[in-house]
Parts: structure tokens; sequence; C-alpha cells
């Protein structure tokens, strides 16, 4: 069932996206800021974890995941720590992947000569 | 009235695309991507004996270790200018515009050209997240009582 969920919540945002790509004059650099705009709103109040409970592995792919974990990180972490807690947490969740994404691509910006 | 008239001979010779052509790849490729990764969560779960949050993790580095690898090797620019949003919305876009403005600046030298351009394109959607999230977590702490 997950998997199903998955294909359809995944495929639905990039459906949205490309709707509005089509019809508007943003960008791809405006859509995904909105998208993780809207993430991190839907997490506010904890609709997010709900998706991604009924949805599964594809909930944590489109760039809404990233916006969500930063405010799940905060709060999380504001309830142990109070007020700084929002600015301690932030990145714990995230941590992972944009550390990630700067070493892969400095390693393959090292070894690899672009090409047009 | 110059810019108007140019504006209207432009888009007459515009080349047409398909709109719903482009959805529908969007659509299939973006789920494709979803499918393929909650399959992979599964497969660490049963195979490498990982609980489900440690082999998320490990599926979001997997997705973006090929990005990465795929858009240095030259072949990812052409796959998402041909599928658009369906690779630009998952985490595949996020670690493609890094590496591909790291690697468009690398002859500028490793510090004014891969270190001050990596975060070129992928720096808006950190800043926006980060304020984002710190404003709507304020909201939240000031009215959600937690803490």
């Amino acid at each position: 069932m997950y998997l199903i969920n998955s294909f359809l919540f995944c495929g639905l945002l990039c459906l949205i996206a490309q709707i509005i790509l089509d019809n508007t004059k943003l960008t791809a650099g405006h859509i995904t800021s909105i998208f993780v705009v809207i993430g991190a709103f839907l997490d506010t109040f904890s609709i997010y974890d709900k998706i991604i409970k009924i949805v599964g592995g594809g909930a944590l792919l489109p760039i809404t995941s990233f916006g969500h974990s930063l405010i799940h990180g905060a709060l999380l972490k504001a309830e142990s720590c109070g007020f700084m807690g929002i600015f301690m947490g932030m990145f714990d969740l995230t941590a992972t992947g944009i550390a990630c994404a700067i070493i892969f691509s400095f390693l393959f910006t090292l070894i690899f000569k672009p090409r047009n | 009235m110059r810019n108007t008239k140019y504006d209207k001979i432009c888009d007459l010779h515009k080349a047409k695309e398909s709109r719903l052509k482009n959805s529908l790849l969007a659509f299939i490729s973006g789920g494709f991507i979803g499918f393929l990764g909650e399959l992979m969560i599964e497969a660490f779960c049963m195979y490498l004996n990982m609980s489900r949050s440690d082999s998320s993790t490990l599926m979001i580095v997997v997705f973006i270790f090929l990005a990465s690898l795929f858009t240095a090797l030259g072949f990812f620019d052409n796959l998402v200018s041909y599928f658009r949003c369906g690779l630009i919305i998952p985490i595949t876009g996020f670690a493609h515009s890094m590496t591909s403005s790291s690697l468009d600046y690398k002859n500028e030298g490793p510090i004014y050209g891969i270190g001050s351009n990596m975060f070129k394109l992928a720096g808006s959607v950190i800043i926006y997240g980060v304020v984002a999230a710190w404003f709507f977590g304020m909201i939240r702490y000031l009215i959600g009582g937690i803490g």
C-alpha cells in the first residue's frame, strides 16, 4: 500500500509543480522555494507528519520534506531547550542531506570535467 | 507599444510544447522516483535489518549520490530538461543544482569558483526553508504551548 501511495503522492506534487511552471512565469527556483515554505507551513501543526504516516517513503523525497525536517527538528529541540532550541535544532534532521550533497558535489567536481 | 508588438511576435514564434505531455511526464517520473524510494526503504529494512528511520536516511543519501554522479557524468542535464519537474521537485533536483553549478565554475579556481558558486541555485531553497521554519516555529512556540 505504501508503494502505491508513494507513487501517487510524489507524482501529484511533481504534477502541480509542472502545471505552475507551464502556466506562469515562475522559474524552477521560485517553485522549489515555494514548496519548501509550504512544507514548513504544513508541519507547523503536524499535518505533514500524518501525511508521512499514510504515504511512507514517497513523502520524504519531494523538497517539501526539507522544510518539514527543518521545522520538525527545531520544534523537537524547543521542547527540551526552550526558546533557543528553535535555533539549535534547526539543522538536526536535514544535516545528513546537506552534508552529503556538499561532499558528493565537491568530490565529483574534483574528479570529473564539465561538459556541455 | 512597441514592446507589446514585440511580445506578440515572440509568442507567435515560440516553440510550442504540449502542456499535457509535460505534466504527464512529470507525474510519471516523479511518481516513479517516489515508488523507488519506498521500495529502497523496504529493501534496506528487510535485508540490512535497519530501522525504518535509518533506512529512510540511507535512501536519501543514495538518491543524492546517484543524482550527483549522473550530473557529473553529463547525462542528467538531458533527463532534467526532458522530465522537468519530475526530477526537480524530488531531492535529486537539489543535488543536481549543486553539482552542476559547481562544475560550471570549476575553471575559476577552488575558492572563488567551486567554493562560492556551489550554492548559487540551491541556496535559495535553504535560505527560504530556514526563514520559513524559524517564522512558523516561533508561531507554534508562542501559541502552541510547547517547551
